[in-house]
């Protein structure tokens, strides 16, 4: 069983007003110097198969047809 | 003209459409549901409003990848409309049907307001029941209107006469780049907007603004 976590992330120039409306948040709680704040999200996923290639391949399809919107994001896969 | 309504599990704006369609075409829309890979010989598919999917992982995500997009793209490709309104908007961009994204509203909240709309294109198979220019009132319910393209996206959707509505007169209650409210695919037979014209038909409604894009659309034009 192989073990992977997937990232999405959005891509640069596209407004992230959650992020922003996080970064205002953290002002308020005090921390100083904060540059800026993107929201993203994690998937952890489990996949029945000892073959890495071929868990690395299907887990970048599947970020192309469904995890992330390639219009607005970006995606990283690592593997345990 | 015959038309038909998509549904899926979380749409709620069903029934609004497929009043809307039936009182301004004189006929019911048959339904069509997320499983089915055929859609009847119509001349119009709506998808209309709601909540596919519970909003999961993004807006229309989940139900662009149903086996009823198949058969809605293979349509589209062959000419007939497709209109979709708010989630339906949300679920065509995801489909890959029309260019661009909607983001979270940049305010962070949902608006249930009215807004007016500037008709910028009029020659669409949705609009020319409208002329260009016009100033129409239209209710919005959203919380995840905010639509992004790329620059270069911009250009060629602007130039292609593929915007069709834009909010006006300070009204953009989302964030939209170029306050963009509804666009087209390449070959103007599908259109997505956020607002919600099914919502001012009738006199009950407080309005009709939104029924000359019905009328366009199920070709119902008073001469």
């Amino acid at each position: 069983m192989i073990k992977a976590r997937v990232t999405v992330t959005l891509k640069n120039g596209v407004l992230d007003p959650q992020g922003k409306a996080i970064e205002g948040a953290l002002g308020a709680l005090g921390f100083d110097g904060i540059g800026q704040v993107r929201q993203g999200k994690v998937f952890d996923l489990t996949i029945e198969t000892a073959d890495r290639e071929k868990a690395e391949a299907d887990l970048k399809a599947m970020c192309e047809k469904l995890l992330a919107n390639t219009v607005i994001e970006n995606y990283t896969i690592a593997l345990d | 003209m015959k038309s038909a309504v998509v549904q899926l599990p979380g749409l709620n704006r069903d029934r609004d459409m497929i009043a809307a369609l039936t009182l301004i075409s004189g006929k019911a829309p048959v339904t069509v549901w997320q499983t089915d890979t055929e859609i009847p010989d119509v001349d119009l598919i709506v998808i209309p409003g709601g909540f596919s999917y519970g909003d999961y992982l993004r807006c229309g995500a989940i139900a662009a990848r149903m086996p009823v997009m198949q058969a809605i793209r293979a349509k589209a490709e062959a000419g007939v409309k497709v209109l979709g309104v708010c989630n339906g908007f949300q679920i065509l961009l995801e489909a890959g049907l029309l260019p661009g994204a909607l983001m979270r509203n940049a305010s962070l909240r949902f608006v249930c307001k009215e807004v007016k709309l500037e008709v910028v294109n009029a020659e669409t198979a949705f609009t020319r029941a409208y002329g260009k220019g016009q100033i129409i009132r239209c209710p919005v319910a959203h919380h995840d209107g905010n639509y992004f393209a790329d620059a270069e996206t911009l250009e060629r959707i602007e130039g292609e006469g593929q915007v069709v509505f834009r909010y006006a007169e300070g009204t953009n209650p989302n964030g939209s780049l170029r306050d963009i409210a509804a666009v087209t695919n390449a070959a103007g037979n599908v259109l997505g907007m956020m607002p919600h014209p099914e919502n001012l038909i009738e006199a009950a409604h407080g309005g009709s603004d939104g029924r000359g894009l019905f009328a366009s659309a199920l070709d119902v034009i008073a001469a």
